[in-house]
C-alpha cells in the first residue's frame, strides 16, 4: 500500500445509514445511524424483535427503498468500492439480483403465484445475461435447482411454488438468489415459515453454499441460535438503532447491553432444566414514529436509573464495550457495573 | 378435463331449465292469479267469447299449467302445433310462441334483434376494458397525485351517472348540437362497416364510460394490492426494470380478478342493454325486453329473459374455463 491511500475497504461498508418514511401519522425513523461492515466469506447475523429496523436495514442496502416516494435514505453504502445510495436507480438495479441477492422470509409469498418457479429463476438469470438464449437459461435453471438439492430437478422446473413443500419452496427462492453467483447475500429470516426439521437444512444448505461461492451473507434473524451457529459478527437492533455489536462468540459469552440479556433469557434451551416461563424482555417495542427520549430501551430496561438518569434523557452512543476492541455498546452503565449485574443477576436466570 | 366440462355443461343446461321453470311460472301463473287473462291479451278486449275460447284452445291456455310448461319446452327443442280444430299453425324448432299483439314468431326477432345487442355489447366491452384499466393502472402508479384524483373523481361521476342523463347528453351535444356524428342507428356490419361504426359510437362510449367507471376503481384497487405484495419486492429485488416488475408481474395478477366480473358484466349486457338501446332507439334485445314489459307480451318477455340467462349461464362457464388456464392454483375436476 502506498503512502496517502487509504486502507482498502472492506467488501461492503455501510456508514451512519438512517432510513426515514414519511407517513400520515408521522415521520418513521426506520433505522437510525448504522455502520456496520463486512468481508466476503464472512457472516454477518442482525437480531431484533420485529420492528427493530433489521429488515429495513437490508432492503436499504439492496436499494429498494427508491420506489417508494416517501422513503429517505441518507449515510454511505459501499460495496466493492462502489457507493450506492448516490448511484443511479439503472446502476443499482443492475447490482440488484447479480452482485447482492436476497432471500426472504416467506417464500410462498415472495414467489409469483402466476409464473412457474423454473421461469422466475431464468427470469432472474438473463436480466443479468442479457441476449443469452432460453435454452442456456433453463438449463442453468434447472443446475441451480439440483444444485440446492431439489430432487427431479427437470420436472419441479414447470411447478409452481404452491406445488412446492415449505422446504422446496425456500430452497428454490435460494436458487434464485444465487443464479447469478451473487458476492453478498441477504436472508431476511430465511428459516422462520418452516418446520423446524427443514430448518436446519435450509442453513446448511446456505452455509455449504457460502462456502462454495465465498460470498458475505447477512443473516437477519430473531432467532438467536441461527446466529450462534452461522454468525462471525453480530449485530442487534432496538428501534431502529444498532445497540451491541461485535464478533459473535464475545457478544454470546459475554452479552453487554441489558437488551441482549433480554433475548438470551427469552431463548427456549434444552440444555437447561426446565423452568416455569421463559423470561420475555417485558414491555413492548417502541413506536419508530415517537421513540423515547434518551435511551430507546429506558422503558423496558430494569437496570435504567442505575447510572443517574442518563438513560432517560441521553442518547447513548456504540462505544468500546471494554472486554475488547470490537465488541461495541450504546448503554450508560459503566463497564464494570454492566459485568456485576450480568454476572450476578443476570446469568444465573439463562 | 374432459369429464369437468362435460359436467359444468350438464349444470349450465339444468340451471337454463330452472330459468324457464321460474319464468314460466312468474308469467304463465301470475296473470291467471291476478285474474287476467292471456287469451284476452292476445286477441284484444272486446273480442266475442267464441274467439277467445278458440285462442285459449290454440295456445293450449286450457291445460294444466306441467302440460303448458311441457309443451313450451318440447317447441324450444322440437317446435309445436298450435292446433283450434282443423286450424293448424305450425311454429318449427326453436319456437318460443307468438307476440300477442302482433302474432309474430319470437324466435326470428330476437334472433334479428342479437346482431344489434352483441354490436352493442362487444363494442362497448372492448372500449371500456382498455379505458378502464389503462387508467387504472395508471391511477395506482401515481397514486394521490392529482392524476389519480382526477381520474377517481371522474370515475365516481361515471359511476354515478345514469345510462338516460349521460346517453341523452351526448345525443344533444354530438348530434343534435355539434353535427358531428349522425343519430345512432343501426346498420349491419357486412352492410356497410363505417355506417355500423359511426352508428353504435356514441351507445358504445356512453355504455363504456359507465363501466370503464368501474373498471379504472377496480383495476387500481387491485393493482395497488397487488405491488404491495412480496413477489413484486422478489421481482425488484432480482433486479428487473421498473418496467417488467409493473407490466409483467404487477399487471398478471393484479388484472386476473377482472376476468370474472367482465364475464359476468358481458353476459349481463348480451341479454340486452335496456336503457342503452331505449336512449339510443337501437332494436336489439333490451329494446324488445321493454316492448314486451309495456305490452304485457308474455313470449316476448319469456324469450328475452331465456336469451339473457343463456349468456350469463355461458359467460360463467367460460370464465370458470378461463380460471383454470390463467390461474395455476385452481385446479379443475
Amino acid at each position: 500500500m502506498s503512502i496517502g491511500s487509504a486502507a482498502p475497504r472492506p467488501y461492503l461498508e455501510v456508514k451512519d445509514l438512517t432510513i426515514r418514511f414519511e407517513t400520515d401519522d408521522g415521520i418513521v425513523q426506520a433505522v437510525s445511524g448504522s455502520s456496520f461492515s463486512l468481508e466476503k466469506g464472512q457472516t454477518l447475523g442482525i437480531v431484533g424483535e420485529s420492528g427493530s429496523g433489521k429488515s429495513v436495514t437490508s432492503l436499504g442496502v439492496l436499494g429498494l427503498h427508491r420506489t417508494r416516494s416517501n422513503a429517505k435514505v441518507t449515510g454511505e453504502i459501499w460495496l466493492d468500492n462502489e457507493e450506492l445510495i448516490t448511484a443511479t436507480d439503472e446502476k443499482v438495479r443492475l447490482l440488484r439480483g447479480g452482485k447482492m441477492a436476497m432471500i426472504f422470509q416467506d417464500p410462498l409469498s415472495a414467489m409469483h403465484p402466476y409464473f412457474t418457479v423454473g421461469s422466475q429463476i431464468v427470469e432472474a438469470y438473463r436480466v443479468h445475461h442479457p441476449g443469452l438464449n432460453k435454452k442456456t437459461a433453463r438449463e442453468k435453471a434447472i443446475d441451480m435447482l439440483a444444485r440446492v438439492g431439489i430432487p427431479q430437478p427437470e420436472r419441479r422446473f414447470s411447478d409452481y411454488a404452491h406445488q412446492f413443500s415449505g422446504g422446496m419452496r425456500q430452497r428454490a427462492m435460494i436458487a434464485m438468489a444465487l443464479v447469478n453467483d451473487p458476492q453478498l447475500l441477504i436472508a431476511d429470516e430465511p428459516t422462520t415459515a418452516l418446520d423446524v426439521t427443514v430448518q436446519a437444512q435450509i442453513l446448511d444448505l446456505i452455509r455449504d453454499l457460502q462456502e462454495e461461492f465465498g460470498s458475505a451473507v447477512i443473516m437477519i434473524t430473531h432467532d438467536l441460535g441461527v446466529v450462534a451457529e452461522l454468525a462471525d459478527d453480530v449485530l442487534v437492533m432496538y428501534g431502529g438503532k444498532i445497540i451491541e455489536k461485535g464478533p459473535a462468540l464475545d457478544v454470546f459469552q459475554n452479552p453487554q447491553h441489558p437488551y441482549t440479556w433480554g433475548l438470551l433469557g427469552s431463548m427456549p434451551r434444552l440444555d437447561r432444566e426446565v423452568r416455569d416461563r421463559l423470561t420475555p424482555v417485558k414491555g413492548t417495542p417502541p413506536s419508530l414514529i415517537n421513540l423515547p427520549d434518551g435511551c430507546a430501551f429506558h422503558p423496558r430496561c430494569p437496570y435504567a436509573g442505575r447510572n443517574g438518569n442518563r438513560s432517560f434523557t441521553d442518547v447513548p452512543v456504540l462505544r468500546e464495550a471494554g472486554a475488547g476492541g470490537e465488541h461495541l455498546v450504546a448503554c450508560h452503565l459503566p463497564a464494570e457495573e454492566r459485568t456485576k449485574i450480568f454476572q450476578q443477576e443476570v446469568l444465573p436466570n439463562l | 378435463m374432459l369429464a369437468y366440462l362435460i359436467r359444468r355443461l350438464i349444470n349450465a343446461v339444468v340451471t337454463l331449465l330452472v330459468v324457464t321453470l321460474v319464468t314460466f311460472g312468474v308469467f304463465f301463473l301470475v296473470p291467471k292469479a291476478t285474474g287476467s287473462d292471456p287469451a284476452l291479451l292476445y286477441v284484444g278486449k272486446q273480442a266475442d267469447p267464441v274467439a277467445v275460447e278458440g285462442i285459449r284452445t290454440k295456445l293450449g291456455l286450457n291445460d294444466p299449467i306441467i302440460v303448458q310448461y311441457g309443451k313450451f319446452l318440447k317447441g324450444i327443442v322440437a317446435g309445436r302445433d298450435y292446433s283450434n280444430g282443423p286450424d293448424i299453425t305450425h311454429c318449427s324448432a326453436p319456437c318460443l310462441g307468438y307476440t300477442f299483439k302482433t302474432n309474430q314468431e319470437v324466435w326470428p326477432i330476437l334472433i334479428d334483434a342479437l346482431p344489434v345487442t352483441i354490436s352493442l355489447a362487444i363494442g362497448a366491452a372492448v372500449l371500456w376494458v382498455l379505458m378502464g384499466v389503462l387508467f387504472g393502472v395508471i391511477s395506482a402508479l401515481r397514486r394521490g397525485s392529482i392524476w389519480d384524483r382526477g381520474v377517481m373523481t371522474v370515475a365516481l361521476a361515471g359511476v354515478s351517472l345514469p345510462i338516460y342523463f349521460t346517453g341523452l347528453l351526448a345525443l344533444s351535444i354530438f348530434v343534435y348540437g355539434l353535427k358531428w356524428l349522425p343519430n345512432a342507428e343501426y346498420t349491419p356490419f357486412i352492410d356497410n362497416p363505417i355506417k355500423w361504426f359511426t352508428g353504435l359510437i356514441l351507445p358504445w362510449v356512453t355504455l363504456a364510460f359507465l363501466f370503464a367507471a368501474t373498471y379504472a376503481r377496480l383495476t387500481r384497487a387491485n393493482m395497488l394490492e397487488t405491488l404491495g405484495e412480496d413477489y413484486i419486492r422478489t421481482a425488484r429485488a432480482k433486479g428487473l426494470r421498473e418496467r417488467t416488475v409493473i407490466g409483467k408481474h404487477g399487471l398478471r395478477s393484479g388484472l386476473t380478478p377482472l376476468v370474472t366480473v367482465f364475464g359476468l358484466d358481458v353476459g349481463a349486457l348480451l341479454g340486452g342493454a335496456i336503457l342503452t338501446e331505449a336512449v339510443f332507439n337501437l332494436r336489439g334485445l333490451g329494446y324488445w325486453a321493454l316492448q314486451g314489459i309495456r305490452q304485457n307480451d308474455l313470449p316476448t318477455i319469456l324469450g328475452v329473459t331465456l336469451f339473457a340467462a343463456f349468456f350469463i349461464v355461458i359467460m360463467n362457464l367460460i370464465v370458470d374455463l378461463l380460471y383454470g388456464v390463467i390461474d395455476p392454483r385452481v385446479r379443475l375436476g
